[in-house]
């Protein structure tokens, strides 16, 4: 039963409530940093790391920060778990960190780990707050990611680097550009609306 | 010449929301009246711009010259979270009107991706003190452009027949998405 509380915990954040999709969160790094679908996975995890660390701190310290200053602390305990990120991204995959860029270091003003930290992780246990991170930074992850994928797809014919299209398929530059990203996501987002809408087995389950 | 170039840049050409896709948050919850558009954009324009003159201080003054970089992001954040609530009890005092008009919109700020890389990126480049200015200036301006002009968009569009899906944020992003492209015109216009 308590297994089963966890995996709910998790599980809402990937379909019914996906940061992304449905609660239009965190859009600064979904619309800049997906050209491909790499860079959206390594967003992604960096995210899902930042956000996981910092609601485990805030739940810890929940107790002794009293409520005035409890914003300013969370920012500062998530900056620091944003350095961290980007010290190891920096050390360890120079071509993704010169890829993601500034964007690394925006993740410090995510709205979505705030607003997880601030909704979920300081109102409930230590472990389920746990599942919740873990749950939303995988629904944001597999946003991104699908996002990338499409506009790589769309705008180099590739995926993951593999081509698919072949050179038959003149690549749509548009889609890496910047207006490609708004337009990719809006279509995405309406097709998500659809799909909801219909109310799909799949998606009750999993929600 | 290079601040004028610069603060051009910043406006239209490398516009912050249509080019790289920061302060979209405000960009899509505060774009559906004119008025309210009008006055998110003075108050981001505002704080940016005193954000890019006090990071320059932090980061030239105190960060570089003590070796330590690293705290660069953590040492941001809480300037701009403090000079925000700084700034909401200095208008509120002083500029009782102009407080009536930003309000709302100043705690709101603090968590605008924006402005923390407004801080970043004159970081990142090395400007000087002025040009940092022009370019937090110029930011705002930007930025001020774009939310009022799709708050204009979506004043239209609250009449128009939309696609079910597409209603809310899908139907706001592609017009932003039509929006980005009209604004890739600019390209090459100025270079900084």
């Amino acid at each position: 039963m308590k297994n089963e509380t966890l995996l709910t915990h998790f599980g809402k954040g990937l379909i019914q409530n996906n940061p992304v999709f449905v609660q239009v969160l965190g859009m600064c790094p979904t619309l800049a940093v997906t050209t491909s679908a790499v860079n959206g996975l390594a967003m992604g995890a960096a995210t899902t790391f930042v956000l996981f660390f910092s609601a485990a701190i805030a739940t810890l310290v929940n107790v002794i920060v009293p409520s005035q200053v409890r914003i300013p602390v969370y920012a500062v305990i998530i900056a620091t778990f944003v350095t961290i990120a980007d010290l190891i991204l920096k050390a360890f995959f120079p071509p993704l960190s010169a890829a993601l860029g500034p964007y690394v270091p925006l993740i410090v003003v995510n709205c979505m780990i705030l607003g997880r930290i601030e909704a979920f992780a300081t109102r409930n246990p230590f472990l389920p707050s746990l599942a919740d991170a873990l749950g939303m930074g995988a629904g944001f992850t597999a946003a991104l990611m699908i996002l990338g994928a499409v506009r790589e797809l769309l705008g180099a014919g590739e995926i993951f680097g593999a081509v698919i299209l072949g050179s038959a398929y003149p690549p749509m530059l548009i889609m890496i550009l910047p207006p490609g990203a708004f337009l990719v996501l809006g279509i995405l987002m309406a097709l998500f609306n659809h799909l909801q809408e219909k109310d799909l087995p799949i998606l009750r389950k999993a929600g | 010449m290079q601040i004028v170039a610069v603060f051009f840049v910043a406006v239209l050409v490398n516009n912050f929301v249509l080019y790289y896709f920061v302060g979209i948050c405000p960009f899509i919850g505060v774009s559906k009246k004119v008025d309210a558009a009008t006055s998110m954009g003075m108050a981001v324009t505002f704080v940016m711009t005193i954000t890019a003159a006090v990071t320059w201080l932090i980061n030239n003054l105190v960060l570089i010259p003590f070796g330590l970089p690293f705290l660069e992001y953590v040492s941001y954040i809480v300037v701009i979270a403090s000079l925000v609530q700084f700034l909401e009890m200095f208008i509120k005092k002083t500029f009782p009107e102009l407080y009536k008009t930003l309000g709302i919109f100043l705690p709101l700020i603090t968590t605008n991706c924006a402005i923390l890389f407004v801080a970043l990126i004159q970081a990142m480049r090395a400007y000087g003190f002025i040009t940092s200015i022009a370019f937090g200036f110029g930011a705002g301006v930007g930025f001020t452009l774009a939310i009022v002009i799709m708050a204009g968009i979506r004043e239209q569009l609250e009449v128009a027949d939309i696609p079910r899906p597409f209603r809310g944020a899908a139907i706001t992003l592609i017009v932003a998405g039509v929006l980005a492209l009209a604004f890739m015109g600019f390209t090459g216009l100025v270079s900084a």
